[in-house]
């Protein structure tokens, strides 16, 4: 069954407290047993300016956005031409606004809305202290019918501190609220049984990636702040030292990374996260890790490209850098989660593939994915076996660092351990490591770096799969989309159209049998990403035999690429 | 460590026991043998087992220098010897982490990362071979070259900026050991080495290192340095040490400054499993 949920948009210009309301109400949601999504849109102001909270609701889990909002709530209509394209509507959407903060926006008023005007700053101005948004709260839960207990134990837990009169002051608010909330025919939430305490789980994309690493091993951490993947760091700050890690702010993006091999190379599994203009920064010294067979991570937060783009928006364009961004021949890992909750299970396996490959992993999140909050069921723990191959007291006889092995793999000697001393080197070198430009030397290393990938068994965790593993209509994408495409698959199967979907994990080394497998008897294959130059699309083409009829919905940052969009290209496809 | 140990009578570590039998691509003459040579006495009168200590690098002539040795290295790339130097011993701060590297490779592209370091504070010897020159790629100025030095192709007429001051530069930014050595003599240059790994927090060594390929003219280094930046003992005071370095003529040598700024390493005591920080995202 599709997802019977509601989507609401607050807008509003800083001061207005809009994030704090989506926050709250996603909390209460949380507590009244919904599951629940919110992102963030912001404008280019360091603090203030306008701001939207966009949040999707329902009793079923959420990965993504749907295709309208049923309700927009603007507190004002502070630069909304800016970003009223993220916020689609229609007739049926209802949009509530301030009539003090002027006409309706003809941006607004096109597709046709329900207008209704709600005093929201004089309803606050009723009560000593009370705050716009908290009156939008008591609106909004009464309207969707969400129940009132959950958000009056969220303003306790966030006010609490501040007293009993501050939270007697909101819950006014909130009630004045509830009374103007007179609008009829929105949805309405169905009742959800409260959860198990502790069984789900509220958290973002980059607080899921940070969490991941950690659980994946990683105690070093080395940080040069980019939006949107800065709290990746931040969370990382915090809590590694709780594990007996750390975390070191570097002078730029080139220290990051070396440092981060440093420490790995010093046996401690090491990461850094960054965007697009970070990770180009990066590209020198990731070659560096392949060639000398350095374990580490780095986490990229996709935003708008190239250069300094749209740095608070989301796109997926660096996949290419990504992918094909290191000189020479030079194979590694690119990982890509595709939900929130499965940023904290990818993050993990890809500490997990870098180390047990001895290989630069790269992983490939995303803002819509990062800097948004997610309702989520409590993410399992995984055991993965096996870490880096550290040489045992036998191989450290004549220990030769880049030993020739079957799977590619040498065990490595970490400093500390007698006997295998040895220079780990960015120059091709013989087994034992010495610098060589032996043709022989060059060409058995690279085979080597290349084996070791190709024969690792990467398991089930290569890709998500979902639909008709049989229909005739293939779907890949992959990130932040994944969520999207579900709902499209969902929505096609209802209406009698099979549809089967690859979201893969592991986009390098492209899993070439298992993805000619997956997509085996499919005749027709759409391709969806949020990008301008159709980069999944290529890297496929590049690698894979693709079914006779391939087409792509592909489209350039920051708007999303919406369930109902997916349908109709399918639908067309498929016609 | 040097001691032997009654029960099991370790050996104690020579010289010859630092060095690894990979050849050089140095030039003959090159000053680096003389570094190599004062890095593993050094090494040796410390007593540092060859698995306690890491040489990291970047690229170009001098860079090559941890292959040459039998300690762990590694060997990075053009300009980043320091934050590699920097993870590994954050990471582990029991190792004996030496970074080793030429003016070009420290001053130019690695500059940014010489401040920061300087900054930082981590307890690590960075050992510059100065040349001032680029010799791997045959002999370009460097930042360390004076500015009407015209034997280059690429700057016919002579870099024209001037000189790049690496003791001034690390004593602005905060380094808490800063030392100037010749290869003259590798014993003298040892023991500026050991002190300065000796002394906690990041410490400078600057070695006159001859380039007598593309800097012949180098060879008459050894009539221009003299003892002391005017006085015999290292001043601990920045100021003093900052009259003292105005009145040098980049050929003193011996320790310039020696101060006392806590060392940075991020001590962490684990005290949660990771499913006990993942509780914070628990809705009760
Ligand atoms: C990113 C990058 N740019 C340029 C080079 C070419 N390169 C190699 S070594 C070097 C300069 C070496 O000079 P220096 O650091 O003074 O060391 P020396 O060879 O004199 O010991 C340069 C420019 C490189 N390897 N990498």
């Amino acid at each position: 069954m599709s997802n019977p949920s509601v989507s609401i948009a607050l807008t509003g210009s800083g001061g207005a407290g809009v994030m704090t309301a989506g926050q709250m109400l996603l909390t209460a949601a949380a507590r009244a047993g919904c599951y629940g999504l919110m992102s963030r849109s912001l404008g280019p102001q360091i603090r203030g300016g306008e701001s939207a909270a966009l949040l999707r609701l329902s009793t079923a889990p959420v990965d993504g956005p749907d295709d309208i909002f049923d309700l927009l709530l603007a507190f004002d209509w502070g630069n909304i031409d800016r970003f009223a394209a993220e916020l689609p509507l229609n007739e049926n959407s209802v949009v509530i606004y301030d009539p003090g903060q002027g006409p309706v926006p003809e941006v607004v008023r096109e597709p046709g809305p329900r207008l209704v005007q709600v005093p929201l700053k004089e309803i606050a101005k009723g009560i000593p202290g009370g705050r716009e948004n908290m009156v939008g709260l008591g609106l909004i839960t009464t309207l969707i019918g969400l129940d009132a207990a959950s958000l009056r134990q969220v303003i306790e837990e966030r006010l609490g501190r501040k007293g009993a009169e501050a939270v007697d002051t909101s819950w006014q608010a909130v009630e004045a609220g509830a009374e103007a909330a007179t609008v009829d025919g929105l949805p309405r939430l169905d009742q959800a049984s409260p959860a198990a305490p502790g069984s789900r789980w509220q958290i973002s994309g980059n607080d899921a990636v940070g969490l991941g690493a950690l659980r994946g091993g990683v105690r070093f951490v080395a940080a040069y702040p980019i939006t949107p993947a800065t709290e990746i760091l931040e969370w990382m700050a915090v809590n590694l030292p709780k594990v007996g890690g750390a975390l070191v702010q570097c002078e730029d993006e080139l220290a990051s990374v070396c440092m981060a091999l440093g420490g790995s190379y010093a046996g401690v599994p090491s990461m850094t996260a960054t965007a697009g203009p970070g990770l180009a920064l990066m590209t020198e010294a990731i070659g560096l890790g392949v060639a000398s067979e350095t374990p580490v991570v780095i986490a990229n937060v996709m935003r708008g490209g190239p250069s300094t783009g749209i740095p608070t928006k989301s796109e997926q364009s660096d996949l290419n850098i990504a992918c094909y961004g290191l000189h020479g021949d030079a194979p590694h890992i690119v990982t890509a989660p595709t939900s929130i909750a499965d940023c904290v299970f990818t993050a993990q396996w890809t500490v997990y593939l870098a180390e047990a490959l001895q290989c630069p992993a790269i992983l490939l999140s995303d803002q819509a994915m990062g800097q948004a909050q997610a309702v989520i069921e409590k993410p399992a723990e995984v055991a993965f076996i096996g870490r880096r191959k550290v040489a045992r007291p036998a191989d450290l006889e004549n220990y030769q660092r880049y030993r020739i092995t079957a799977d590619g793999i040498s065990p490595v000697a970490l400093p500390g351990m007698p006997g295998g001393q040895h220079t780990a080197d960015g120059l091709e070198h013989a087994p034992s490591g010495t610098p060589s430009t032996q043709a022989a030397h060059h060409q058995e290393q690279l085979d080597k770096r290349r084996r070791k990938l190709d024969r690792f068994d990467y398991g089930d965790h290569w890709a998500i799969r979902a639909g008709d593993p049989e229909a005739e209509l293939a779907l890949i994408t992959f990130g932040s989309l994944t969520g999207a495409a579900r709902d499209a698959v969902t929505r096609c199967a209802e209406a009698g159209l099979p549809v089967r979907l690859i979201a893969p994990r592991l986009l390098l080394p492209v899993q070439v049998e298992r993805l000619e497998a997956a997509l085996a008897g499919a005749t027709k294959l759409l391709i969806v990403e949020q990008n301008h130059e159709a980069q999944l699309r290529h890297l496929l083409a590049g690698h894979i035999r693709l079914p006779a009829v391939v087409d792509s919905l592909n489209r350039a940052g920051p708007l999303t690429i919406r369930p109902g969009e997916i349908v109709s290209a399918l639908t067309t496809l498929a016609a | 460590m040097s001691a032997i140990d009654a029960d099991t009578a370790a050996p104690v570590l020579k010289a010859s026991d630092y060095k690894s039998d990979v050849k050089p691509v140095w030039c003959p003459g090159c000053g680096d043998f003389s570094v190599l040579s004062a890095i593993t006495k050094a090494l040796a009168e410390l007593g540092i087992p060859p698995h306690e200590a890491v040489v990291a690098s970047g690229i170009g002539c001098s860079s090559r220098i941890p292959a040459y040795t039998t300690v762990y290295g590694f060997h990075s790339v053009h300009g980043r010897a320091l934050p590699v130097a920097s993870g590994i011993k954050l990471a582990r701060p029991e190792l004996t982490v030496l970074a080793a590297g030429g003016d070009g490779d420290g001053f130019s592209i690695g500059g940014n990362h010489f401040i920061h370091a300087c900054r930082r504070n981590v307890d690590m010897t960075y050992i510059v071979m100065d040349n001032a020159v680029y010799g791997m790629t045959k002999g370009q100025a460097s930042p360390t070259t004076e500015p009407d030095w015209t034997a280059s192709k690429l700057t016919p007429d002579g870099p024209g900026i001037s000189a790049f001051q690496p003791l001034e530069m690390a004593l602005s930014a905060g380094a808490q050991f800063i030392a100037r050595g010749f290869t003259a003599n590798p014993n003298t240059l040892a023991h500026l080495i050991c002190q300065a790994i000796r002394h906690p927090g990041f410490s400078l060594v600057q070695v006159l290192s001859p380039c007598i390929t593309y800097r012949p003219e180098q060879r008459a280094y050894k009539n221009r340095v003299h003892q002391h930046f005017g006085h015999p003992e290292p001043a601990t005071d920045r100021r003093e040490a900052f009259a003292r370095l105005m009145d040098d003529d980049g050929f003193s040598l011996g320790v310039l400054y020696k101060g006392s700024q806590p060392v940075y390493q991020p001590a962490p005591a684990p005290s949660a499993t990771p499913e006990e920080v993942a509780a914070q995202f628990a809705i009760c």
